[in-house]
């Protein structure tokens, strides 16, 4: 078959099984996107790159398949650079085409001419520069294999305009890729399994760390058996959540920084700790040199530089977790770890207080309640996707995830303005999923562009602002940690219900605590998108999340819930 | 202390910049880092020198593993090498002192490779201790102009 460039891009993409293409196109890019309509891929196009890249991750996060961006060169690539980062982080698997100035023009700084394999290098899995037709097609199906192999991560294409237009015999690659440098995962070492083994048939207080990599290798199963058969207790990072049903007995919820208090009271209380598809993250751990000070560690990761990274593990199992898993389930004896249980179950009583749910209410409106009140509403069912700040703890705290796969947060990078965006991508991902964007005021308006996006696609996404009318999380650390200095963190806002329904989108405003709950009632009898502003506590103990591990503080050194709760509070209230 | 790195990497555009870029990005200072074909066409090699411990050296090999260019990484400090330096060393020679310089050439079995009309181009490869030993006599001569090649290392005998 005689194909152009940019054919051979659009059945390649058809060829990896590729649906739908999230982009916006340009003057380097315009070959390949003449040719979208003579294939069946649907294209989203989006407001602005960023939001291209935040959405194919989010449908790559919701859906488990690759997601793919594309831009045209220069300022169109560059846009996508916070994406790319994005994913890099959280591993999501990601394919990014980028038109470039044709290939004579190449380092002579032309018009929207940008290095761009220069500038993602240290941000992708790997990227290409395609200086030759006869090696595209090889290149596009190398590029999904290694995004999503192994540990998955972003790869990006970039693609000269005179490849795109030179034409060649196309021949679909078929099978796997000749990658002579490129192991995607590893069987576990039956020896070191077994030393794993015996650390923990030892172990007389056992806690389950699962990360990221239990939810992407499909291992949520095998966890449950291996906690309910080892009678440990599991914690999950930002990322695992979901990982482990938080209604489980066994379950102690989210550790780190904003975690629940039971969860790093556990950790901090382990002898033994078995760390799954997670990385020891600054933000799980508090100071490094009073983690876990009696807890042996297990490490086990299909990325061998995560492994003996942060935390020295006494035993670390380079391994594909569905393998290592499976074998080690064979290896675990029945023991009775009652007596860890019921001071873990103590513990959970103890700790409760410290919920803000749990006190007695004032009257105002407060960012944990609205929360709380879609979890019931939505059963825990919904497919959330947050954005970064005190609105994505918030949800961590008290959405209460029951189900693998149903929160999309930007972890690693925290990268505000990824909220909106990333539920497009989730929404398109999962078109009969109950898909909810929870965002703050402050990155909502730095990607709210994408709202045209949400609207040309008619996608019933449904938005929950949590406005404080501050970027609240740093306003807390302000409050806490700057002597109340507020600087440069109080915004003023537009009427966001005015300016939502502006792209025609039913919007409401909820002032009031009692008004909370028929307005998510309301917003989810919409058939479209629809969008929910909730002006919730500005300051006070109310107005932030709370229990917090101060940093450089270990990790059971919380600041919690200040005392008498928050009766009477007046803080930052609205201006009238 | 340094650490020698031997790494595989396939011969494609930007693999230097790929592994240089990694170190840079990880905070690992670069002694020194040859790069050439082997006996295997597609195939370079490369001999990294870095200041680091062993823990930091072990760490940064997993990263450099992780490059879908690279082949292979060994840190081979500490197994039994072959390691050289090629250098080229322009000496002040004239008449009076061409002959002590040709002697200290020969002591160090090195070469004279250029003969100008007050100096001498002196070609020398060994270890990093004895190009810096011959130098360091050289230099009561008044060195003129140096390049060295960087280290390049083998594993004694066969696996």
């Amino acid at each position: 078959m005689r194909r152009s460039g940019a054919q051979i891009v659009w059945e390649m993409l058809m060829h990896e099984g590729v649906d739908v293409v999230f982009g916006l196109p340009g003057g380097s890019i315009l070959d390949t996107y003449h040719c979208l309509q003579e294939y069946d891929i649907r294209h989203v196009l989006v407001r602005h790159e960023q939001g291209a890249a935040h959405a194919a991750d989010g449908y790559a996060r919701a859906s488990g398949r690759v997601g793919v961006a594309m831009a045209t060169s220069g300022p169109g690539a560059t846009n996508l650079v916070t994406g790319i980062a994005t994913a890099m982080l959280d591993s999501s698997p990601m394919v990014c085409i980028t038109g470039q100035v044709s290939s004579s023009l190449i380092g002579s700084d032309a018009f929207q001419e940008a290095d761009v394999t220069g500038i993602t290098l240290p941000i992708t899995k790997h990227n290409y520069l395609v200086t030759d037709v006869e090696e595209l097609a090889e290149t596009i199906h190398e590029a999904f294999y290694v995004a999503c192999s192994g540990r998955p991560g972003p790869v990006l294409i970039d693609l000269p305009k005179n490849v795109q237009q030179a034409e060649t015999d196309f021949v679909p690659p078929e099978g796997e890729p000749r990658l002579p440098g490129y192991r995607p995962l590893d069987r576990p070492d039956p020896e070191v399994l077994a030393m794993a083994a015996d650390l923990i048939n030892q172990a007389e207080r056992p806690v389950i760390l699962a990360g990221h990599g239990v939810l992407m290798s499909g291992t949520t199963a095998l966890l449950k058996k291996l906690a309910e058969g080892m009678g440990a207790a599991v914690a999950v990072t930002l990322l695992g959540m979901g990982a482990f049903p938080h209604s489980h007995s066994l379950s102690v919820g989210m550790m780190g920084m904003h975690g629940e208090a039971l969860a790093n009271k556990a950790i901090q209380g382990a002898d033994l700790l078995v760390a799954l598809g997670m990385r020891f993250d600054d933000r799980v751990t508090g100071r490094l040199d009073a983690y876990a000070p009696q807890a042996r560690k297990v490490h086990i990761d299909a990325d061998a530089a995560e492994l003996n990274k942060v935390v020295r593990a006494d035993v670390a199992i380079l391994s594909d977790l569905s393998v290592a898993l499976d074998e080690l389930l064979g290896m675990v004896e029945p023991v009775d770890r009652g007596q860890w249980l019921s001071r873990i179950a103590q513990w959970r009583v103890k700790y409760q207080g410290g919920n803000i749910l749990h006190r007695p209410h004032n009257g105002r409106l407060a960012a944990p309640y609205v929360i709380d009140s879609l979890r019931q509403q939505t059963d825990g069912q919904a497919l959330v996707v947050t954005d970064v700040g005190q609105h994505q703890m918030w949800t961590a705290l008290h959405y209460g995830l029951e189900r693998p796969n149903s929160l999309i947060t930007s972890g690693g990078l925290g990268t505000m303005g990824f909220g909106l965006p990333a539920a497009i991508g989730a929404q398109v991902a999962q078109p009969s999923r109950e898909v909810w964007a929870i965002v703050g005021d402050g990155g909502f308006q730095m990607t709210i562009q994408e709202l045209g996006t949400l609207v040309q696609e008619n996608l019933p996404v449904r938005i929950a602002l949590i406005n404080n009318g501050y970027l609240g999380m740093v306003r807390q650390w302000q409050e806490l940690f700057y002597d109340k200095r507020y600087s440069a963190t109080n915004l003023v806002n537009p009427d966001f219900v005015q300016l939502v329904g502006a792209y025609g989108i039913p919007a409401w405003r909820v002032k009031h605590h009692e008004e909370m709950s028929a307005a998510i009632a309301e917003a989810r009898q919409e058939s479209g998108p629809a969008f929910v502003e909730f002006q919730v506590s500005r300051e006070g103990a109310d107005g932030n999340v709370y229990p917090m591990v101060a940093p450089g503080a270990a990790l059971d050194e919380m600041i919690y819930l200040p005392e008498p709760a928050i009766e009477g509070a007046t803080e930052g209230e609205w201006p009238a | 202390m340094s650490r020698t790195l031997i790494a595989l990497v396939e011969d494609k555009p930007g693999v230097l910049a790929r592994v240089a870029g990694l170190m840079r990005r990880r905070a690992f200072n670069i002694e020194s880092l040859t790069v050439g074909h082997t006996h295997e066409p597609g195939i370079s090699r490369m001999t990294i020198v870095v200041d680091s411990d062993e823990k930091s050296a072990e760490k940064v090999a997993q990263h450099l593993n992780k490059l879908v260019n690279v082949i292979g990484v060994e840190d081979a400090t500490d197994r039994p090498l072959v390691a050289r330096n090629l250098a080229l060393i322009k000496v002040r020679a004239n008449g009076g002192s061409r002959a002590e310089v040709m002697q200290i050439v020969e002591t160090f079995r090195a070469r004279v490779v250029d003969v100008g009309l007050d100096s001498l181009m002196i070609e020398a490869t060994g270890t990093e201790e004895k190009v810096e030993g011959l130098v360091q006599v050289l230099e009561t001569f008044g060195v003129l102009e140096m390049v060295q090649g960087g280290r390049v290392a083998m594993v004694r005998g066969t696996e």
